[in-house]
């Protein structure tokens, strides 16, 4: 090829080693190179979006096209897939300026290889925003070549052919050539420079905004024929479980596996070993049982004899933490944004109100609990795993098994589900160390959903405390406001025991509403677990208070919390999330991802119409409304919300609004915003994680339980809200969740007049009407 | 050694009895449609036919299943509703991640095989079982729904 981007990247691209080079590897760092965030490196040039994602992004259809002769396009999905949509979405994208015909595209899936494919990283959001342009360009490079080819055919101006649908038609003769005859020749040519490319117009689009086509894997779900990570098959395989450390940062002490031994199918016992605290991706240690098949290998290790040595975390212990939290959260704590003069406004006296909320742990709980298979032979491993993170996974199996980096191969297989948990590795190193250990022979490591729910990387438990005042016209004339977390850093480094500026990010400090006075202030937590991102991360709790505690100073001032709340957002303005304290903003350029409050306001207008807010309910039924930013996308809620006697809830209907901007492929955005909302109301109305003694208190969905059909709303209405003038696409995976919290917890207060505080809401509603 | 009928045909499985139907399927017979989600009949992911009954494979010991038609997920296209209800899921792109579909559409054939005609209470009653971590819920009802209408058309 004539033409390489690499030469490109270099410049505006540091490669995650370049990057790593010559700096100490602090916690924040590693954080920095997984989530884009470039702000620790005032020395540094900002990039931002994919710029600023470690190798950054390929416009190259070399790399991500190939056109058989029969012309079939194989687009190379560089992204994972866990239910988003990506492999259609992209595919959608590549096949329209190629002209492609939607049924002659097929999807394969890249493996971990940042240096050829750009950022792989499947996470924040942003696949869409951070590869809409650049896919853009490989197909229109791609069409643009197969029109050279042809007009090198014909022996005529290229201007004269003109590529559509799957065919190179030339005009004035009128001749044609299908891709397939045109397949070889094209391949042969250079790609075209970026600046002679011909994007099409918006109008032009035939899969861009549109509902035509089909999910690229739908067929081979329904069918059955789907490979997810527990799928791969190989000849005298071997299955193995392991018996993790119940406490974070505990050891093996003793084990006696001569019981496991006898159980039929049992092949090895093998001790893995563990790493100190901070243990960022690497396996928690233990013992794993090999077997010839999982039953054998899950029997085996209840046989197991062990002896633990729990280490200082098995102090933990939810209830005694929440009331630690509870107490940093009473006093004053690090100043992490301030306006005016809030305390002034407090000695002043008059209307003062406060609340405390509690939002407890969650685990993702993929359907599919975390898995993968491994092969090591001849100082090469090769990896099939479920990953949201196939970059990092073969760093660490490199580092790990201590061969060189490009001797392991990381293919990664469709995700049964994600939501963060599968873009740590841990899983995947158990199945490279095990694999080291059986020479030639593919071993798979299964957790058992006992396993997933008690050595997750742990959304995190917040106390978030709130003190407001109202004036003599009934508006907030100053808001405190106290987040107290323990922060995904502690995977990273010492425990920062101060939300990251990511984790502040997400909805504290970006707070856009005009208030006069104004502190926020993060006080101390101490990480006991490993937390981790739990798809929305911090959002989910800084949007349950703030948008609570707004419902609950309307209530306080005797407004309707619409009229509130949009009188809070004020005029509309595009706000830099800099001045507001928020560095981060999502790792976007500040000027073209501002927070934009007349966006919000939209969101809020077109949830509140379609809801038909203000309507009269009887007693026991409510609507509820929610706002958020998150991932560059303005959400709202509305819950109709039926609270019975017995305190079951039914939620008739929700009504969500979206900006994200530009919609690609408004299907999968309406689907996850459906699913967004269910598993809002799951983190709401169900799911808690607990701990005593250091160790998980639940073990299954029986007592871990998430959202099932009867809790889904009856009906889930997603209304697209379009934005005035042009802005960039905003993300789409997460954005749905933060407000269907609040919005619940909102809609059950209009329904009964009682206001819930803490999460999840289980039984607190039984016997509502005679409190 | 058991004789096991899957998905038509008769395999010979050398699996203790008490071994799950699922592993047995899984691991040993090499059909990877079913999938494991809990092992404890908590989630309805590892759903399939034995005898036409919607069962969970992670609890039930293989040896219950001799001497029965155990059907997959892979097999389903052959099952006259069966095919509706995939069909029906495929028109309203019910899936995302697709892990727990498999077990979804075994439940609601099950249920369509006996109810042709669920209400909304009844689905919920009898899909309670199937857990989707993505959320899903709302297109499976209305997939139910469709394939329901389609069943009738279809005898009409």
């Amino acid at each position: 090829m004539t033409q390489s981007n690499s030469d490109d990247f270099a410049v505006a691209n540091l490669s995650r080693r370049g990057f790593l080079k010559g700096v100490v590897a602090s916690g924040a760092l590693l954080i920095a190179a997984n989530w884009g965030w470039r702000n620790a490196f005032a020395e540094e040039k900002k990039a931002y979006g994919a710029d600023g994602m470690a190798h950054g992004w390929v416009d190259d259809p070399k790399v991500f096209l190939a056109l058989g002769a029969d012309g079939l396009v194989t687009f190379v999905c560089s992204r994972s897939e866990m239910g988003q949509g990506v492999r259609t979405s992209l595919a959608m994208v590549v096949a329209d300026e190629l002209e492609a015909d939607w049924a002659m595209i097929r999807v394969v899936q890249a493996p971990g290889d940042e240096q050829r494919y750009g950022n792989q990283d499947t996470d924040g959001s942003r696949s869409m925003r951070h590869w809409f342009e650049p896919l853009r360009r490989c197909g229109a490079a791609a069409r643009q070549m197969l029109e050279q080819a042809a007009a090198e055919r014909w022996q005529v101006p290229v201007g004269e052919c003109r590529a559509q649908m799957h065919k190179v038609v030339h005009g004035p003769s009128g001749r044609s050539l299908g891709y397939g005859e045109l397949a070889e020749a094209a391949a042969a040519l250079p790609v075209p420079a970026r600046d002679s490319l011909r994007l099409k117009a918006p109008e032009q689009f035939r899969y861009i905004g549109k509902e035509s086509t089909r999910a690229i894997d739908g067929a081979d779900i329904v069918n059955g024929r789907a490979v997810y990570g527990l799928d791969p098959r190989f000849e005298s395989m071997l299955y193995a479980v392991v018996a993790r450390p119940p406490v974070y940062g505990g050891k093996l002490k003793t084990v006696d596996a001569g019981a496991a031994l006898k159980v039929p199918g049992v092949v090895r016992v093998v001790e893995i070993a563990g790493s100190p605290i901070p243990s960022e991706y690497q396996p928690l240690g233990g013992v794993a049982v090999v077997a010839s098949n999982t039953w054998a290998a899950i029997k085996g290790r209840e046989a197991l004899k062990l002896d633990w040595d729990d280490g200082a975390n098995a102090v933990y212990d939810s209830v005694a933490y929440r009331q630690a939290m509870s107490q940093a959260a009473k006093a004053p704590g690090k100043v992490v944004r301030e306006a005016g003069d809030v305390e002034a406004v407090f000695a002043r006296g008059g209307r003062l109100f406060e609340a405390e909320y509690y939002i407890p742990h969650l685990a993702q709980a993929p359907m599919e609990p975390p898995v993968a298979t491994a092969y090591f032979a001849d100082g090469a491993c090769e990896v099939w795993a479920p990953s949201q993170a196939p970059q990092v996974t073969r760093e660490r199996i490199a580092e790990r098994l201590g061969i060189a980096f490009d001797q392991v191969k990381v293919n990664v297989t469709l995700l049964g589900g994600g939501f963060g948990r599968k873009s740590k590795p841990d899983f995947i190193l158990e199945a490279a160390v095990l694999a080291k250990e059986f020479p030639g022979r593919h071993v798979r490591v299964q957790w058992t959903r006992q396993d997933d729910l008690q050595h997750s990387y742990f959304h995190t438990v917040s106390v978030e405390y709130l003190r407001g005042a109202l004036d003599a016209d009934g508006k907030p004339s100053a808001w405190l406001h106290r987040s107290v977390a323990p922060s995904i850093g502690a995977l990273f480094g010492p425990d920062p025991r101060h939300e990251n500026p990511i984790e502040l990010g997400m909805g504290f400090v970006s707070m856009p509403y005009a208030l006069p006075n104004l502190r926020l202030e993060n006080p101390e937590a101490a990480a006991h677990t490993r937390v981790g991102w739990y798809r929305s991360v911090s959002n989910i709790p800084h949007a349950f208070a703030v948008q609570s505690f707004i419902a609950e100073l309307a209530a306080a001032a005797g407004r309707d919390h619409r009229d509130f709340l949009l009188e809070l957002l004020g005029p509309a303005r595009r706000i830099d999330p800099h001045s507001l304290g928020d560095a981060w903003n999502h790792g976007e350029s500040p000027t073209l991802y501002p927070i934009d409050t007349g966006r919000l306001r939209a969101v809020v207008e077109e949830a509140t119409r379609q809801a038909g807010w203000g309507k009269e309910l009887p007693r026991g039924r409510g609507l509820g409304l929610a706002v958020h930013y998150s991932f560059v996308t303005y959400v709202a809620v509305v819950l109709d919300v039926e609270v019975g006697d017995d305190g079951t809830l039914v939620v008739h209907r929700a009504d969500m609004a979206v900006d994200c901007g530009p919609q690609i492929n408004p299907e999968r955005i309406r689907s996850q915003m459906e699913g967004a909302c269910v598993m809002g109301l799951g983190n709401t109305v169900v799911s808690e994680i607990s701990f005593k003694d250091g160790r998980v208190q639940q073990s299954n969905l029986h007592d871990y339980q998430v959202a099932r059909l009867p809790l889904a709303p009856k009906a889930i209405a997603v209304h697209p809200v379009i934005p005035a003038g042009e802005v960039p696409l905003g993300g789409v995976g997460e954005p749905g969740v933060p407000p269907v919290g609040p919005a619940l917890a909102n809609a059950v207060f209009a329904a009964t007049g009682k206001r819930i505080r803490e999460l999840p809401i289980r039984d607190q509603l039984k016997g509502w009407r005679e409190a | 050694m058991i004789t096991l009928n899957l998905n038509g045909k008769d395999h010979s499985l050398d699996v203790p009895e008490e071994m799950p139907l699922l592993w047995a399927i899984r691991d040993v017979a090499g059909y990877s449609g079913t999938k494991f989600g809990c092992g404890m009949g908590l989630c309805g992911a590892c759903t399939v036919h034995v005898d036409g009954q919607a069962t969970r494979a992670c609890i039930t010991p293989v040896g219950l299943a001799v001497g029965k038609k155990v059907t997959t997920l892979e097999a389903l296209h052959a099952d006259p509703v069966g095919q509706v209800v995939q069909q029906a899921w495929l028109e309203l792109g019910v899936a995302q991640c697709g892990y727990c579909q498999g077990g979804q559409i075994m439940t609601a054939t099950a249920l369509l095989k006996g109810n042709p005609n669920p209400d909304d209470a009844q689905i919920e009653t009898a899909m309670a079982g199937n857990v989707c971590r993505c959320g899903t819920y709302n297109r499976i009802r209305a997939a139910i729904h469709v394939a329901a209408d389609k069943l009738k058309e279809g005898q009409a």
